[in-house]
């Protein structure tokens, strides 16, 4: 895969970049700050980026606002966010295209190789992946949306897998329940959500905005 | 139309002097005769009045009369013996004022209030001696009928009490505006305070403020110390030595260091999370990155009830008004989900231009009964408030709607950093 880091803390991003090196990603290109990132996604086109979201020259959000804005001239352009923090009102901003290939995750993440891996390569294939933190913090609320109401407890157990990008195996696997019956719930939330197949490819996607809309 | 408006405002204020006689009389009879508690409830009643007093001349007249804070404002203590009671009326130059101003107006005031009033009662008698005046001298046998110097006896001196009349009741309105704007000089003069009181009134506020900003400051960094040092500090040191004990074991233990090793990247990742957790206490990077209106859409996105937020923002307040109003929301936000039984809650942040003063109102649909006297989270947020000079208004009826308001008056940074 062709990936593009913007990170501004050298130690990181280099660990980054030797990273992605030693299981066989090509780094196209390293930035440390906003604007050249945005220009970086545009010429470049990677099959993702992975953008700190916090980066010179202001140091509040350029990373998001960067990716935002080459998401917005290239649709669907895969982007991980990292960040120190979770912050769900940037989660909502970026599912808001509905375009999916986003993921948003801690910087922690990244010390268990394997598994970050695994979101890169799940965001690169135009998965959804949200930290568990974001879904943790979403599920303490009481539930607003009618539609997100009728959602029986384990179908909303589900979803807020479903948000952390897990595939039906993996949410079988934390549910501890069969393939077959994982696949009956989603079908279940399509229905109860008004999410019909045929109308967009990226159901998935739009179950989770309206988890995070809730 | 707005002389008649006037002359119900002199009205008004007529009744506001009998008032004032009652209440001057009552702090007069106070001072004399040794009632318990009669003194402090005579000077609460004088004070309620000529708040009245004072309201009414800035709504009518556009004259604001700023008033220096009671020294002893609601704890007015009962002094003993005819002296120490006289000391405690004139010993408080605001309490004097008030003192003069109830009893002067009490005379002085009802008289010039009741003026316009008067002469436009008097007109309309005139009027009605025009059109009944021959009749009530001739048949009903009415005699020594006057109206000023016109001796009402037939048609023609009935009409000039008529025009007298006419031209009484003319002078009423005319002097009615004039009249309501003279009350409001009055209350003025006698009851503004001098510039040096008002000065030692704004020292002695600044000095409070400042020393509870200072402890706030204090408390938050000795909180921030101890969470380090208990929290993050404490993993990092277990995460040296498990890494040290793996080093020992390099050699001969692969699967032991496998294990601690392991160990250490969960100790790396709960240190992470607390110092997540405490760096969210001190400043929310939201905050940080976007400012007040995105931050409190932040906390609405997952406060528990339904929320609404309106902003009217055209820029950032400055950074320490805009943290310290961030978390007097948060902290309201988290009473109204704790306390009211609220389902949902609607927020509202707008910023005057004309005044420079930031306005948020929070509103929930709760059972109401927050009072600001009993729960220490709505002092605390009037304390952090009041070092930017910014009040909070509680109005929470039992059974509700409870709405609490906050105004801090600040200046926005240049539309360069504007987020909303």
């Amino acid at each position: 895969m062709r990936v593009a880091v913007a990170e501004d803390h050298f130690l990181l991003r280099d660990g980054l970049v030797r990273l992605l090196g030693a299981f066989g990603h090509e780094v196209v290109a390293a930035v440390d700050n906003g604007p050249e990132l945005h220009k970086v996604l545009l010429a470049e086109r990677p099959d993702v980026a992975i953008v700190d979201v916090r980066l010179p020259p202001d140091f509040s959000d350029e990373g998001l606002r960067a990716a935002l804005a080459a998401r917005a001239q290239v649709p669907g352009l895969p982007v991980l966010l990292l960040s120190q923090y979770v912050e769900p009102l940037y989660a909502r901003e970026l599912l808001a295209d509905g375009a999916g290939a986003v993921g948003y995750v801690l910087k922690d993440r990244v010390t268990n190789g394997a598994e970050f891996l695994r979101t890169i390569q799940q965001v690169a294939g135009g998965g959804t992946v949200m930290d568990p933190e974001v879904v943790s913090k979403l599920l303490a609320r009481k539930v607003r949306d009618q539609r997100l109401g009728s959602l029986t407890g384990r179908e909303r157990e589900v979803l807020g897998l479903l948000a952390q990008g897990r595939s039906n195996a993996g949410v079988a696997e934390a549910l501890v329940v069969s393939e077959k019956a994982v696949a009956k719930h989603i079908g279940n939330i399509f229905t109860k959500l008004g999410l019909y197949p045929g109308e967009s490819d990226n159901r998935r996607v739009l179950a989770v905005l309206a988890y995070l809309e809730g | 139309m707005k002389r008649v408006e006037a002359v119900r405002r002199c009205h008004r204020l007529w009744w506001l002097s009998v008032v004032a006689l009652h209440w001057s009389t009552m702090v007069h009879i106070a001072v004399w005769t040794p009632v318990p508690g009669l003194l402090p409830r005579a000077a609460a009643g004088m004070r309620r009045l000529v708040d009245r007093e004072r309201a009414l001349a800035a709504e009518w007249s556009g004259i604001t009369v700023e008033a220096t804070p009671a020294p002893t404002a609601g704890k007015e203590r009962e002094a003993l013996g005819l002296l120490a009671r006289y000391r405690w009326l004139f010993g408080d130059a605001q309490r004097f004022r008030e003192w003069r101003w109830t009893t002067m107006y009490s005379f002085v005031g009802g008289l010039i209030a009741c003026v316009p009033g008067a002469l436009v009662l008097y007109g309309l008698w005139g009027l009605f001696l025009a059109a009944f005046g021959s009749y009530l001298a001739d048949d009903a046998g009415w005699d020594g009928l006057w109206y000023l110097f016109v001796h009402v006896e037939d048609v023609p001196t009935g009409l000039m009490a008529g025009l007298l009349g006419l031209a009484a009741g003319k002078t009423g309105l005319w002097l009615a505006p004039g009249t309501v704007d003279c009350h409001a000089r009055f209350v003025r003069a006698t009851l503004a305070p001098s510039e040096q009181e008002l000065m030692a009134a704004r020292i002695a506020h600044l000095a409070a403020t400042r020393s509870d900003a200072v402890d706030t400051s204090a408390a938050e960094l000795r909180r921030i110390e101890r969470d380090l040092h208990d929290g993050a500090q404490a993993r990092l040191v277990a995460m040296g030595m498990t890494l040290d004990a793996a080093e020992h074991r390099l050699n001969d233990d692969p699967e032991a260091v496998r294990a601690l090793l392991a160990e250490a990247r969960a100790s790396s990742s709960a240190a992470l999370k607390e110092l997540r957790d405490l760096v969210r206490g001190i400043h929310p990077p939201v905050l940080a990155d976007r400012g007040l209106a995105d931050a409190v859409r932040s906390l609405a996105l997952l406060s528990p009830l339904a929320a609404e937020v309106t902003v009217d923002l055209p820029a950032r307040p400055e950074a320490p008004v805009e943290s310290a109003v961030y978390f007097a929301v948060a902290e309201t936000v988290t009473n109204a989900a704790k306390h009211g039984e609220a389902e949902r809650l609607w927020i509202d942040i707008a910023y005057d231009a004309g005044t420079g003063t930031l306005r948020v109102s929070v509103t929930d649909d709760g059972r109401g009964g927050a009072d600001p006297a009993r729960g220490s989270g709505l002092a605390g947020i009037e304390r952090r408030l009041a070092t930017f000079d910014g009040v909070l208004a509680v109005n929470s009826p039992a059974g509700g709607p409870t709405q609490i308001s906050m105004e801090v008056p600040c200046a926005l940074q240049s539309p360069k950093t504007t987020s909303c």
